[in-house]
């Protein structure tokens, strides 16, 4: 027990003078700043593009041309039509049955398939799924980007990742054309788990060809509405 | 107190690597061919920006801020992280950080561990201190596990098995794995790593990742990456070590909105990459219970205490420097003796770890400036290559030929007189080695000049000579 507690105490120490020798050398390298620290970084120059096209419906049809580009499949419908569209979406990729956060709106999911909620489901029954269907919280145009904060209607990380296939509604209100405007929807979620997903997962890894899927879903379908 | 860029230490020297590896022309042929394909996609995708420059401004100013204040960011990440349920750890050197990770994963009673790529581990050598510890890591990133399965070395830092071309892969797989076929569609290779690493995913409960940025702000980490290899480690397993080079802070959670439009397009070419993972501590539901933060220094602080080489430290490991570099396109990546390749690795390297390990480096470049043009952080590399040359003269570690070359050139050059008479033996001198006007193999020393190059020989009349000749005969 003695043993034991001294360990840890050395461990601490350990910790402890680890810390300020490695602040004591960043203070003796660059100096102590801090009463400019702010307006420094204030006075960064960000004259990059922060927001984008005025008209919303270029911006939706950027978005789809880039998850075209990612060879992610892309449906187009209005808000009345996001049942039907799921379903011809689910039919085309031969699916009867995908799981789903139990707080995903009941109206997109249309009647004679099945769609279990899974909140706390074991990773390997969610990996004997056929896919997974959710919504996001904002999609990015210009760079093809559906953004998950992983809360309601998104569900947690794992349920968009272990499985093969990932049905995405993404809502005409959630996409913004630029990554600051994307980021920017961010505000008050930031320490909440997010994903950004670009297309299906891919590598790049074998002589350069980009090869759709390796573990992440191999099939990312988006149900654009609006 | 020992530094060490992986086994960069015991490394033969850059021209006797290369002198080597040039000889491979398998190797130069896949290195030359990725190479070219990621330029292309990178100028196309960056071709579109009309504000790249803007965003590269502003991601040079950023880094440059933060390491201007680095003290402060990391107390402020540390004070975050742990607010978030994080626990931080400070190391000082690869020893520290490897002990501080087998700690974590010993008092779990655990041995294996699944790991995202990550740069940051190569550097300390922390598969070879884990196996040590009797704990086995799993690559998980598809160029890397190429790299572990084959005991190979990576050689770039974007895509390290970039030196191995598809049969190889294919080869190298089918004997690792036990598999009697395997087609040859880079399909086909890519579906045998996955089904070998699901299972792995699925259970092994401890994750090893590094981080692209770290937020200051918040105490997020951000890991960038392709496959969702990145996201299976970093929200699967039950705990979650993160080892973090002390130079990826970043100050604001804003700041992604830069770097990551940054990255992306110069690193693999493409708008975005497929995913992101930022996470901030640990999610109740959702994700590891337990979550460690290792800061590594490994020689950073020194990097950081030179105000001229500092901006090293602004690298986001993109990669693009090394595709652009025409030595590294010739060489591959296994010469630079280290991990970091390239030009970012010539600059790098030597300054992490002791000189004299890596002398060579700083000179393993033509100055051409591409490093610098495509460098989305404008980490000026021809400007900091020319310091470190200046740093090592200064401190004597020059070649004893090269001094007494320089010395004497210093005579030559210094009075008309002096010139004229070593022009005098120097004609002399050259006649054995002349063939019309051109040398093609000079003798003992300075045979290493024309080994790959000829040279000029000295004509027959010099300016001077010409000059006055002239003089006489406008004359009358």
């Amino acid at each position: 027990m003695v043993g034991e507690a001294s360990k840890g105490e050395a461990a601490l120490s350990a910790r402890v003078t680890a810390r300020a020798a490695i602040l004591e050398k960043i203070e003796g390298a660059v100096g102590n700043n801090s009463v400019v620290r702010d307006a420094e970084y204030a006075a960064i120059p960000r004259e990059y593009r922060l927001a984008g096209l005025a008209i919303k419906e270029d911006i939706l049809r950027l978005l789809a041309d880039r998850l075209h580009d990612y060879d992610a499949g892309v449906y187009r419908c209005g808000t009345h039509e996001i049942e039907q569209t799921v379903a011809s979406a689910m039919a085309a990729r031969n699916k009867s049955s995908l799981l789903r956060p139990s707080d995903l709106p009941l109206d997109w999911l249309p009647p004679g398939y099945s769609f279990p909620a899974v909140d706390g489901l074991p990773y390997d029954e969610i990996d004997r799924g056929e896919g997974v269907i959710t919504g996001c919280v904002a999609a990015i145009a210009f760079t093809g980007t559906i953004i998950l904060r992983h809360s309601v209607g998104d569900g947690r990380r794992a349920l968009t990742l272990i499985p093969d296939y990932h049905l995405c509604i993404v809502l005409a209100d959630q996409v913004v054309e630029t990554v600051p405007e994307g980021f920017a929807r961010l505000k008050g979620m930031e320490t909440m788990p997010i994903t950004t997903v670009s297309g299906p997962s891919a590598t790049a890894d074998i002589e350069m060809n980009r090869v759709k899927g390796v573990h992440g879903p191999r099939f990312l379908d988006v149900v654009l509405v609006g | 107190m020992s530094v060490r860029v992986g086994e960069a230490a015991g490394a033969p020297t850059f021209p006797v690597a290369a002198k080597h590896l040039m000889r491979n022309d398998q190797l130069r042929r896949n290195v030359r061919n990725a190479t070219g394909i990621i330029r292309n996609k990178r100028a196309r995708v960056v071709g579109e920006m009309a504000d790249w420059q803007q965003l590269r401004d502003a991601g040079h100013a950023i880094k440059e801020h933060t390491l201007r204040h680095l003290g402060d960011y990391l107390v402020r990440f540390e004070e975050n992280c742990t607010r978030a349920g994080g626990a931080v750890h400070w190391a000082r050197d690869a020893d520290e950080a490897n002990a501080i990770a087998i700690g974590i994963i010993q008092a779990k009673n655990e041995k294996e561990v699944i790991k995202v790529k990550t740069m940051t581990t190569d550097e300390i050598g922390m598969n070879k201190a884990l196996e040590a510890a009797g704990i086995t890591p799993y690559e998980t990133d598809l160029a890397d596990l190429i790299v572990q399965l084959g005991e190979d070395k990576p050689s770039h830092i974007v895509v390290p098995a970039l030196h191995r071309n598809k049969m190889e892969i294919r080869e190298l797989f089918m004997r690792t794995m036990g598999l009697a076929e395997l087609g040859t569609r880079p399909e086909d290779i890519a579906e045998a790593a996955r089904v070998y690493l699901r299972e792995k995913f699925l259970r092994v409960p401890i994750a090893i990742s590094g981080a692209n940025f770290a937020v200051a702000e918040t105490g997020s980490i951000c890991v960038v990456e392709s496959e969702g290899n990145g996201r299976m480690c970093v929200s699967l397993p039950r705990v979650l070590i993160s080892v973090v080079g002390i130079e990826k802070i970043i100050p604001k959670f804003e700041d992604l909105e830069v770097f990551l439009q940054l990255l992306s397009r110069s690193a693999t070419g493409e708008r975005m990459n497929p995913y992101n993972s930022i996470w901030t501590g640990v999610a109740a539901g959702d994700g590891p219970e337990e979550f460690h933060v290792i800061l590594l220094d490994n020689g950073r602080t020194k990097v950081l205490a030179d105000s001229v080489s500092r901006e090293t430290l602004d690298c986001i490991r993109c990669g693009a420097c090394l595709n652009a570099c025409p030595v590294y396109r010739q060489t591959g990546g296994h010469a630079y003796g280290s991990i970091y390749a390239g030009p970012i690795g010539a600059i790098l390297t030597p300054q992490l770890q002791s000189m004299e390990h890596s002398q060579t480096l700083p000179y393993a470049s033509s100055l051409c400036g591409a490093c610098y043009e495509v460098c989305p952080v404008k980490i000026n590399i021809p400007e900091i290559l020319i310091h470190l040359r200046n740093k090592l003269v200064e401190s004597g570690d020059v070649p004893a030929g090269e001094r007494l070359g320089m010395k004497a050139a210093a005579w030559v050059l210094s009075d008309a007189a002096n010139l004229s008479t070593a022009r005098a033996l120097g004609k002399l001198a050259q006649m054995p080695f002349t063939n019309n006007g051109t040398i093609h193999h000079l003798p003992g020393m300075m045979a290493g000049w024309t080994a790959t190059r000829d040279m000029p020989a000295i004509p027959p009349e010099s300016f001077r000579q010409w000059w006055a000749r002239r003089q006489r005969e406008k004359r009358p």
